[in-house]
């Protein structure tokens, strides 16, 4: 038993002295705290944050908690990347407020925060990087007013009315179909909480309501099905316009099968890339604009199957 | 004469499996220490005051979850509610300061007697209903969970307005240097252990919860109402966990609705390698602590020293079924 726990303690410690020996770092290091990494959006995140370490020479950790639930555990993984003495750190907030001490720290310290994502709601980040939501809803209003040539009335399906992506994704649609689409009409935006179901109903309401209906938005995900679901069970396919906004199985599937005729994604490994290589340019000096756009990619059944639009859709 | 029965009962059992208990808490101290001179030497990092400020913060909330669920099971029930059953005391004790604007004493008592009573719901189930205590426990944890939510409107609700609500985390009592503060959290969570640690093994109610661990049909045959102290088990652990729940919320400067599930598990994991035996009638406080503080070390050594997350979760794994072989190795002799 005494020599069990022995040989058990001594194997413990090799494998702990390796482990130290492999990751030895000689370069800079800079670790990414993200909301998740199970998520194919995230593991696209990191991605491209390995591909940037790799161009610039710097080493990257990317961790983040199993749910997006779990504010505190994201905050026990930032301490523990700032016990490691980072050059620069990015960081994607699960809740700004809670980080905020820990944040302090890394600012005396001199380590340059950089946001990605969401970002985080504080000055203590150089920048942020993330999808420019206004402009890529935009884009599909762009899509849509082609698909329709340029006439008819179309309606929104928003996530909700108080998030910033909510906000912008439906400001950037309407605002662009006003501005430049004199003969195309916006009858009516709703919110349906992302929920499939929700939004399904939702959208059957509208499309009930508006029998002229040409063309409908859906601002995320799940608003995105339930607007695809409505046109489905109101027998309205390829009699009126769907476009949706991020990826999804199920969202893929819809495009390819023609019941979707295209969709906003974002470009995650984007995210990633810019994350870091701000970081390696805060660490230079060098200067970079205070929001960096990641960009967003358009995607229909002709570029579906692209490796560069297959390398940005997360199921 | 009841009372001195049982009494007796429990001390030859003491006597039997006293040593064995020692060798298990040496076992898991010496694992501790060894995690600990093993990621000392592997990077500089670790073994940095800040760093083990870290590790002792990320164990307090687990550590204290984990000596409440010890009691039930030693007692050979199990509670899978209690991450849930914490996030909705720290949602009502939000909610009674917040929106109600209650004193800040109040919030707390608000977030123990929540604690309580949904503790108290479980032993009822369990005793008095009959229904298996993994059931009965699961079907709270989804009720706690649901009652979170609609409370909170499942959003934060922030303390923003009130600072000296987060000082009962992250204020602290002991000050060394500027770099060495011992935040409130951790010494609530040695306060916790070491009264519960009184209570488990000097009082009426930790006897009968060992004795009824053991040999609960013994027990209720020597006139003991069983039903009764086992509803007082749940609902100290309720308590308990309403403890926790006012540690997460303060470290956290919010009470988050939707934060809770899997917290359970760490819980139950650290209780096991502490060496209380699932099966009921052993199990011991310090071995608990010793059993969050291998998972929490674990756990921030294994960040610092850059293991990708995906072995992270393998090791932890590993290290887990490790330590409970071990405790099955000890029990054969």
């Amino acid at each position: 038993m005494k020599n069990k726990k022995l040989v058990a303690g001594l194997i413990v410690a090799m494998l702990l002295v390796t482990v130290s020996g492999v990751f030895a770092q000689q370069q800079l290091y800079i670790p990414l705290i993200s909301k998740g990494f199970q998520h194919q959006f995230w593991q696209a995140v990191k991605q491209g944050a390995e591909q940037a370490a790799k161009d610039y020479k710097v080493t990257i950790t990317f961790e983040g908690p199993e749910s997006e639930t779990m504010v505190d555990k994201q905050i026990d993984m930032l301490s523990a990347a700032l016990a490691k003495k980072p050059a620069a750190l990015g960081f994607a907030a699960l809740d700004s407020k809670a980080a905020l001490p820990l944040l302090q720290k890394a600012k005396a310290a001199n380590i340059p925060v950089i946001a990605f994502d969401s970002g985080v709601d504080s000055d203590i980040p150089l920048t942020t990087c993330a999808t420019d939501n206004v402009a890529a809803a935009a884009y599909a209003a762009d899509m849509m007013a082609k698909l329709i040539n340029n006439e008819g009335e179309v309606a929104v399906i928003v996530h909700d009315q108080t998030s910033r992506t909510g906000i912008d994704r439906r400001d950037g649609f309407v605002n662009r179909i006003k501005a430049k689409y004199p003969k195309i009409k916006v009858v009516d935006v709703q919110y349906g909480a992302g929920d499939h179901l929700k939004s399904t109903d939702l959208a059957k309401a509208i499309i009930q309501a508006h029998p002229n209906l040409k063309g409908f938005f859906g601002a995320n995900e799940g608003s995105a099905i339930g607007v695809m679901n409505g046109v489905k069970e109101m027998k309205k396919i390829g009699k009126i316009v769907v476009i949706g906004y991020d990826s999804g199985a199920q969202q893929i599937a819809a495009i390819k099968a023609g019941e979707m005729n295209g969709a906003i994604t974002q470009n995650p490994v984007g995210i990633g890339y810019k994350t870091v290589e701000c970081a390696v340019k805060a660490l230079k000096g060098e200067k970079f604009p205070k929001v960096v756009d990641t960009g967003f990619y358009y995607y229909d059944k002709t570029n579906i199957d692209d490796p560069k639009i297959k390398a940005v859709l997360y199921q | 004469m009841a009372t001195a029965a049982t009494v007796k009962t429990e001390g030859a059992q003491k006597d039997a499996f006293t040593s064995s208990q020692a060798k298990q808490k040496i076992l898991a101290f010496s694992s501790l220490v060894i995690l600990i001179v093993g990621f000392s030497l592997a990077s500089p990092n670790f073994f940095q005051p800040a760093n083990l400020i870290a590790i002792m913060l990320a164990t307090a909330v687990n550590g204290v979850l984990a000596v409440g669920v010890n009691f039930i099971i030693i007692t050979g029930g199990i509670d899978l509610s209690i991450g849930t059953m914490m996030t909705l005391t720290a949602v009502m004790s939000a909610q009674a300061i917040v929106n109600w604007h209650l004193p800040i004493w109040v919030g707390l008592a608000v977030a123990i007697l929540t604690g309580v009573i949904c503790g108290g719901l479980s032993g009822v189930m369990v005793a008095k209903l009959k229904l298996p205590p993994f059931i009965a426990t699961l079907g709270m944890n989804l009720f706690t969970k649901g009652l979170s939510l609609i409370i909170a409107h499942s959003k934060p609700i922030y303390f923003s307005d009130y600072p000296a609500y987060n000082q009962i985390s992250m204020g602290s009592l002991f000050t060394f240097t500027e770099d060495f503060q011992i935040p409130n959290a951790v010494l609530i969570f040695f306060a916790v252990a070491i009264v519960s640690a009184i209570i488990l093994t000097k009082t009426t109610f930790g006897r009968y919860t060992f004795a009824i661990g053991s040999n609960e049909e013994a027990v209720r045959l020597s006139g003991i109402d069983t039903d009764k102290w086992k509803i007082a088990v749940y609902a100290f652990c309720g308590a308990i966990v309403g403890v926790a729940g006012i540690m997460i919320a303060s470290r956290l400067s919010s009470a988050q609705p939707a934060l809770g599930q899997g917290y359970e598990l760490d819980a139950i994991a650290a209780v096991v390698i502490g060496g209380t035996s699932m099966s009921g009638g052993e199990g011991t406080i310090l071995g608990t602590i010793i059993g969050a503080f291998i998972i929490s070390t674990l756990t921030n050594g294994l960040r610092i020293l850059s293991v990708p997350q995906e072995w992270q979760i393998v090791t932890t794994g590993a290290i887990i079924i490790f330590a409970v072989y071990l405790d099955i190795l000890r029990r054969r002799k």
